[in-house]
């Protein structure tokens, strides 16, 4: 089976999701479904004023090359498309995007989630927020790690 | 073998990377961890105080136990947030 087609990005520069959409609806000749996801910065309760991300360059992208590899190999994919920011953003900014392309939507649809769960706990991004009681790293949550376990297979170590 | 520290770990120890020389019995991630807890107050503070210090060993996750040899580039950071 061909792997599918990644388009992988880490920067600071907003993306367009119709854009992307529209790039992964078109590449590939058989696919049926194309699902996505964009994560934004969560004003909460106007107490969060800015967002800053940081990252740990070559791992993020090693690290996420391997888990589209995992979902390659669990779903058929053509097309996967990941894209997050670092830097400074603010409430209402859009921060990651994850889009995939398949033949049907019940791969397309799971390889999305899957991928999003994973981009939570493991890939190598922290977020530092601040408020108007000054500045603070945002803590891991274990609501994630619980939703990324349970994509695990038995003996799986991911 | 190159060190780097992020996020809150970096903040505590106001070191970004450093490059280090360990003894060669420092063969292993935990060893590795007591050595570096030397090298300050603020360095132990810092890897003291992470809880659920996180580490990767040239860009893969490793843990504790792991083997580490000279030339290794070797992260430390608190767990992730992205996404």
């Amino acid at each position: 089976m061909t792997p599918p087609i990644l388009r992988l990005w880490v920067g600071g520069a907003d993306f367009d999701p119709g854009a992307e959409i529209a790039a992964l609806s078109k590449h590939h000749g058989q696919i049926g479904a194309v699902a996505s996801f964009i994560g934004l910065v969560r004003g909460e309760d106007d107490t969060v004023s800015a967002m800053t991300l940081e990252h740990y360059p070559g791992m993020t992208e090693k690290q996420i090359r391997g888990i589209v590899d995992e979902a390659a190999s669990r779903w058929r994919l053509d097309g996967i498309t990941i894209l997050h920011r670092i830097g400074r953003l603010l409430p209402g900014d859009r921060i990651v995007f994850v889009g995939v392309a398949s033949q049907h939507r019940g791969d397309a649809f799971a390889a999305c989630e899957f991928l999003m769960d994973w981009l939570k706990t493991r890939a190598p991004f922290w977020k530092r927020e601040e408020g108007a009681g000054g500045e603070r790293w945002v803590a891991a949550r274990e609501i994630d790690d619980e939703r990324a376990r349970a994509w695990q297979k038995p003996d799986d170590n991911r | 073998m190159r060190i780097i520290y992020f996020a809150s770990l970096r903040q505590q120890i106001g070191v970004s990377d450093e490059t280090v020389d360990p003894p060669t019995e420092i063969d292993r991630v935990d060893l590795l961890v007591d050595w570096l807890k030397s090298r300050s107050p603020a360095h132990r503070r810092g890897l003291e105080g992470c809880a659920r210090l996180m580490v990767a060993i040239n860009q893969d996750y490793a843990d504790l136990r792991s083997a580490i040899r000279a030339g290794d580039e070797v992260a430390f950071f608190p767990p992730v947030t992205g996404g």
